[in-house]
């Protein structure tokens, strides 16, 4: 094929996409019909299992009774340490980690006597019903000998270092000689910033039911961001061919990126489930949520910022402490947005870990970007408001016009334009430039602001289109739909590339049966499936276009390929459009009920690296990797703060966001609003904390642990910049879902900076940090 | 769970013999809090004594007070218009407790009956005396943003948890009792304990005791009141603070007062002092400072805590601001 | 950090060391203090009971069906919907009564269905999200969650529609303000909340019957 196909050339008319079409899961949802992972009643023989967990963060298993467990009605297996089938290769040993590639953390459980972080399986109990298997599993009785715990890297027995790398990034980061152009600066900002563990708390919890259908053959339902990461990785730890595993996921309750991942309770049920030969299904208790599934890192953080007398930034020096586990060295990758948001000469950036009696912690919606965003955002505010500059104005004199952290251009950037908007949707040139001066009765109010980014990474994956001569089609790829709407967009993205309206398309996802592709993490899935279905339907009329121009009944008998293009379902002539024919009747004449097409997409730098897909073009040049690919944003926020109580609310919210083709304003918006609801979340009151002594946490609930509740959320204004990409995918889309929660904590910190004229530097702002900031000098 | 036995008796003094004569087995009304202490194994009855069939559900005027059946449930009271006219302090108490569903299932037996939250108490692997006496109190050192500035000992920080029962301290409400031996009223300002060396026990009931009802006396209090509740997100939350506030107003003088403290103490924690202190003066800010200062008098926090020695004041002077503007 | 403890380990703050010491002597003594469930289990008086009683006789009407059931008297009215009647709209988030998405109406009041024994509501009548279409006819509230995306990943989805159906019989939609208020006991983690507003005001002001 001489051109490479996209969705903007071969679609120049609006169709579906783009427009704010309702979910095509909506009716699923609204009647209760959708059937997420713990929800398989069916299957034949189904029992359940119980985790039991330790109290204990740090010590060795000295004994596990069990005979009060066994004698309860019910009870088909107890497994602990002791008795627990082997795994074919485990996370314990680096050598076999290598073969996961959807392994969260260097530990797996109950694989040894050794205790590690409170919270973590020390057994499992199957029984035939749930209640039997939570009643026995409470009779166990574990003694555990207790060691030395460190509770985080604020422990005064924790020890900081610094790691080679974290997450594929170095340890340390240099560009320039930021020390010494911070040394220099003429005006200089430092500043510590600190933020709470949160965690994901997706409603549903950690979920899966595991059947083997025969001594190799098993299928798993569960509660996972990803179908394929998890076959692959659960088929390497059972020592199974990849396609012995299927994993079904029709529906997830929420992810966030604690479900990205297999953790040992997903293991678990498959190798339960084997043990004792009838279908398992394990759900996690909201308490276990906390300790099984990972969490955003409690973390330090501090700038060093130098700037001339004008704004411009000169220096960045960004150093990170946190917590990790007593296996990994992970950390958010926090610098990663503080390297690029603005043009800054020179940056070094420093990540310091602590090991603690903890899981380790996982990604969490934006990781790394949305607290370096906090930080950073936090100190921009400050330098505006040290300067007498508008918070936009010193945003806008830092403009970056290329990827400051590696030169590149940006394959497209739009974030001008996003303040623009922003403000005016906001009314922000009404805005006090002096903070503490806004009262409404008894509250404060301020206005705050900042910008969001979030990074376009690579991923690829495949889809099927299968197209029916009556004008229906099916149209799979084995993606997860978060909530994120991915159901729709690609409902929507078929239709239109096929012609069809979209009730004719259904579109099959979350089943390991399904083309393979890559997990729903990083904001890749909206930009690389729809891709994988729109290059799909090409390939399916590349084939058709073969079938007529061989066909001499019809009026494309003998044209070039080349010559022939497909507009809304028919084949015409490029040279003269008035002459072709409907899909429809080229294969009714080949007696063809269906044809399929097939292809990989790709998103981010490498979509235009070779590929393997038939529609391949070899010598066409690679653009796409020497751009920097960002989404681009900007919040705006307004708080009512009460001086005397402490307490702090959102009155109103304004998001802007760039983020390449909008597939569904309508549930982009959704996603918008639910990413900065998650940030308003972790800036007002969102903390785990862990006992200091124990290292327990000590509001593993949602009654301890608050997530906003309706009453806390205003009515939201969400726009989107149109925005044009060609380097990005097929399709020009970025994601969205994380950069909507990037900046969002600093908007509001900066709100009730110009509210109170004070600086709150630690999340979650609860009520008893704003008295106390309160009583500190303005 | 463990399994347990479950009758439905229709008589009060079945119910009563039931439970008094099993020191395993437990009443259960609307559960909002004694499934959750049960799922987590914190409380482990042989038997449940459902008393939901009991008629223990009216609300009427008798005498010269309103009685509130024990198994009132809780919206059904915030909604009742003779809650609303004659004591509209303990509707905004209510309805700023848990949720509209739990507000459906909880009683007004049950929600004073409920135990502290302390995270600590609900951790079986932390030591609590409160659960199990002699364990220790794992608050005391460890994250103690929730807990008591009042009344507190050194076996038990905890506080607790109800928004209704602030309300009934203040209104000088009685609880109507059955046991074993007959039946008996208890001021409901004696009802809750304080935790002392015995953190275990949280209310001064006999075994076998079931509250049958709590008699709210009529008042002057039914304007200028308010209930000011303090928590980390705006509803459905449990207290930081709760400051419940009854005024009787003349010609800016203040005649009567009630004030109670909630998310402070052990129990709903009454300000008679503070009363007094408003009683003759004007209602102003000024007097308010005063008396909130006064409110606070014996206040001790602990290292998380802190703030609560701000914000209860501030809370207090806030109630009593809006209910004197009523 | 050594994955064995090192007894070597300094000990910078002594008040620290002297804390821990004081928590992990307590910690072993929580082992050897049961806890009341074992202590129950250890007495036998667990199992007599359960000779005793095993299942009792219980009559429930769910969406409008009615049902002659036996259960353990400690079966949620949660688990036994979704456990044993495979009636899995109505969800699992917490099972504490902390998150609202497990709420049903019993008797027309919405309540958690996770805090109650199944058994406490002998001859009661059930309504489930599976109950509020009738037939292929979406609920009016059905079809403004759908128009207004009042959800995301859809799972407190049937909590927050079974709320919001209550919440205007109830008289609680007058306004914004009160209908998030009155909304609050449904946490959706998602943030459809605007979303969510906007489906129950479209209903309260379509005529419709709720």
């Amino acid at each position: 094929m001489d051109i490479e196909p996209t969705f903007s050339k071969t679609n120049p008319t609006a169709g579906v996409v783009g427009q704010p079409m309702s979910r095509v899961d909506g009716w699923a949802k609204v009647t209760g019909r959708a059937t997420y992972s713990a929800e398989y009643s069916g299957l034949p023989g189904l029992v359940h299992a119980v985790l039991k967990t330790s109290d204990v963060a740090h010590g060795r298993v000295q004994s596990i009774d069990v005979s009060a467990a066994q004698r309860a009605p019910g009870v088909l297996a107890i497994f602990t340490h002791q008795n627990l089938p082997k795994l074919a290769k485990t996370p314990n040993s680096p050598d076999d980690r290598k073969a996961f590639v959807s392994s969260p953390m260097g530990f797996f459980p109950m694989e040894s006597d050794q205790i590690f972080y409170a919270g973590q399986p020390v057994a499992v109990v199957v029984a035939d019903t749930l209640e039997r298997a939570q009643y026995a599993a409470s009779l166990l009785k574990v003694s555990i000998v207790p060691e030395a715990t460190i509770s985080s890297y604020l422990d005064p027995k924790a020890q900081l270092y610094t790691p080679k790398t974290v997450k594929g990034m170095p340890g340390v980061t240099k560009r320039g000689d930021a020390q010494e152009a911070f040394a220099g600066a003429p005006v200089q900002l430092t500043a510590t910033y600190t933020h709470a563990t949160i965690h994901h708390n997706p409603m549903e919890p950690g979920a899966t039911t595991a059947h083997w259908e025969g001594p190799n053959r098993l299928t798993v339902y569960d509660s996972t961001q990803g179908v394929s990461e998890t076959q692959k990785t659960l088929a390497a730890m059972l020592g199974l061919a990849t396609e012995q595993v299927r994993v079904v996921c029709k529906f997830i309750g929420g992810g966030f990126g604690c479900k990205a991942w297999v953790w040992p309770h997903t293991t678990l049920a498959a190798l339960v489930a084997k043990a004792v030969g009838r279908p398992v299904k394990l759900v996690l208790t909201r308490p276990q949520q906390f300790t099984s599934m990972g969490h955003r890192e409690e973390q330090a953080q501090t700038l060093r910022l130098g700037a001339t007398r004008e704004g411009k930034l000169l220096a960045l020096i960004h150093d990170k402490s946190s917590t990790t586990s007593p296996w990994d060295d992970y950390a958010e990758t926090n610098t990663r947005i503080t390297n690029m948001l603005y043009a800054l000469p020179a940056f070094e950036g420093t990540y310091h870990l602590a090991h603690a009696n903890v899981m380790t912690s996982t990604a969490t919606r934006a990781p790394g970007d949305m607290p370096g965003a906090f930080a950073l955002e936090s100190s921009m505010d400050d330098l505006a408001y040290q300067l007498g500059l508008d918070p936009i104005q010193i945003r806008l004199l830092n403009y970056a016009d290329k990827d400051p952290s590696n030169g590149h251009p940006w394959s497209s950037k739009s974030l001008k334009q996003c303040y623009q908007r922003g403000a005016e949707l906001f009314g922000w040139n009404q805005r006090n430039p002096k903070n503490g001066q806004t009262r409404a009765g008894k509250t404060l109010v301020g206005w705050g602001m900042a910008t969001a980014s979030y990074p376009v990474h690579n991923s690829q994956g495949n889809a099927r289109v299968r197209l029916y001569a009556d004008g229906h089609a099916v149209v799979q790829a084995g993606a997860t739909d978060l909530g994120t709407g991915t159901y729709t967009v690609m409902t929507q993205v078929a239709a239109d590339s096929l012609g069809l309206p979209p009730e004719n398309i259904r579109f099959e996802l979350g089943d390991t049966d399904l083309p393979s592709t890559q997990w729903s993490g990083g904001s890749t899935a909206a930009g690389r499936v729809s891709s994988s279905v729109y290059l799909a339907a090409q390939d399916v009329w590349q084939r058709l276009i073969k079938v007529a121009v061989q066909d001499n009944k019809s009026p494309l008998y003998r044209a070039k390929i080349e010559d022939v293009m497909v507009v809304k379902g028919q084949l015409l002539f490029r040279t003269d459009p008035d002459t072709g024919e409907a899909f429809g009747e080229v294969m009714k004449r080949a007696g063809m009920s269906d044809i399929e097409g097939s292809a990989l997409g790709r998103y981010g730098s490498s979509y235009e690296a070779p590929r393997a897909a038939a529609n391949a073009d070899p010598n066409k040049k690679d653009h796409a990797s020497e751009h920097s690919m960002h989404a681009f944003g900007a919040h705006f926020c307004e708080v009512h703060v009460d001086p005397e109580l402490g307490t702090v609310r959102v009155t109103k919210w304004v998001s802007v966001i760039a983020g390449g083709r909008i597939l569904n304003p309508k549930t982009a918006r959704s996603q918008v609003m639910g990413g900065s609801i998650f940030g308003i979340g972790a800036a007002l009151m969102e903390t785990t904390e862990r006992d200091p002594h124990l290292a327990r946490y000590t509001n593993a609930d949602l009654a301890g642990y608050h997530i906003p509740v309706n009453a806390d959320i205003p009515d939201m204004t969400v726009e989107f910049i149109d925005e044009h990409d060609p380097y990005v995918n097929a399709m020009g889309v970025k994601g969205i879902g994380e950069i909507s929660i990037v900046g969002t904590s600093a908007a509001v910190a900066n709100a009730v900076f110009h509210a109170t004229g004070r600086r709150l530097r630690s999340l979650p702002m609860t009520p008893d940090k704003v008295l106390a900031a309160m009583r500190e000098p303005v | 769970m463990n399994q347990f036995q479950y009758v439905r008796p229709t008589k009060a003094q079945a119910a009563i013999e039931a439970v008094a004569k099993d020191p395993n087995a437990r009443f259960i009304a609307g559960g909002t809090n004694l499934v959750d202490l049960m799922k987590r194994g914190i409380t482990a009855p042989q038997k449940l004594v459902d008393i939901n069939r009991l008629p223990l559900k009216q609300i009427e005027h008798q005498g010269s007070s309103l009685r509130l059946g024990a198994l009132a449930l809780n919206s059904v009271v915030a909604n009742d218009t003779q809650v609303r006219e004659r004591h509209p302090l303990l509707a905004l108490a209510l309805n700023a407790g848990a949720s509209p569903q739990l507000r459906n299932m909880a009683t007004v037996g049950g929600n004073m009956l409920q135990r502290t939250r302390c995270t600590y108490f609900y951790d079986l692997s932390m030591p609590c005396n409160k659960r199990q006496p002699g364990t220790g109190c794992g608050a005391l050192e460890g994250i103690n943003r929730m807990h008591a500035i009042f009344g507190h000992s050194e076996q038990c920080i905890a506080v607790h948890p109800s928004d209704m029962s602030v309300a009934l301290v203040a209104l000088d409400a009685t609880v109507q009792v059955s046991g074993p031996r007959g039946s008996r009223s208890i001021p409901f300002a004696d009802l809750h304990r304080l935790p002392g060396t015995t953190p275990e026990r949280d209310t001064n009931l006999e075994p076998g005791e079931l509250i049958t009802a709590v008699d709210v006396p009529d008042s002057p209090f039914t304007k200028h009141v308010h209930y000011q509740k303090v928590r980390e997100r705006a509803s459905y939350a449990f207290a930081l603070v709760s400051a419940a506030v009854a005024l009787d107003i003349e010609n800016g003088i203040i005649k009567a007062a009630r004030l109670a403290l909630g998310g402070v103490a052990h129990k709903p924690w009454r300000l008679t002092a503070a009363e007094q202190v408003l009683v003759g003066q004007p209602a102003t800010e000024e007097t308010f400072r005063r008396v909130a200062a006064v409110a606070m008098q014996g206040a001790k926090a602990f290292k998380h805590n802190e703030y609560k020695l701000r914000l209860a004041p501030n809370a207090l002077i806030q109630a009593l601001k809006t209910a004197a503007a009523a | 950090m050594a994955t064995n403890h090192d007894p070597d380990l300094p000990a910078p703050h002594d008040e620290h060391r002297r804390n821990f010491l004081k928590q992990s002597s307590l910690l072993t003594a929580l082992a050897l203090v049961p806890s009341a469930v074992v202590e129950a289990a250890e007495s036998k008086l667990d199992e007599r009971v359960a000779e005793a009683i095993e299942k009792i006789p219980l009559s429930l009407k769910i969406n409008g069906k009615k049902h002659k059931l036996k259960v353990e008297p400690r079966t949620t009215l949660l688990d036994l919907l979704r456990e044993d009647l495979h009636l899995t709209g109505t969800k699992k988030g917490c099972d504490y009564g902390q998150c609202g998405a497990c709420t049903v109406h019993v008797d027309g009041l919405r309540v958690n269905s996770c805090l109650s024994f199944a058994v406490m509501h002998d001859g009661q009548e059930i309504t489930t999200i599976e109950g509020l279409a009738s037939g292929d006819d979406l609920h009016p509230m059905q079809e403004a969650f759908v128009k207004h995306d009042g959800f995301q990943c859809g799972y407190c989805t049937p909590g927050q529609i079974m709320s919001a159906v209550a919440c205007v019989r109830e008289g609680h939609a007058g306004s914004e303000a009160e209908i998030r208020e009155y909304m609050s006991g449904n946490i959706c983690r998602c943030g459809a909340y605007a979303n969510i507003v906007a489906a129950i005001q479209d209903v309260k002001s379509g005529g419709k019957k709720v």
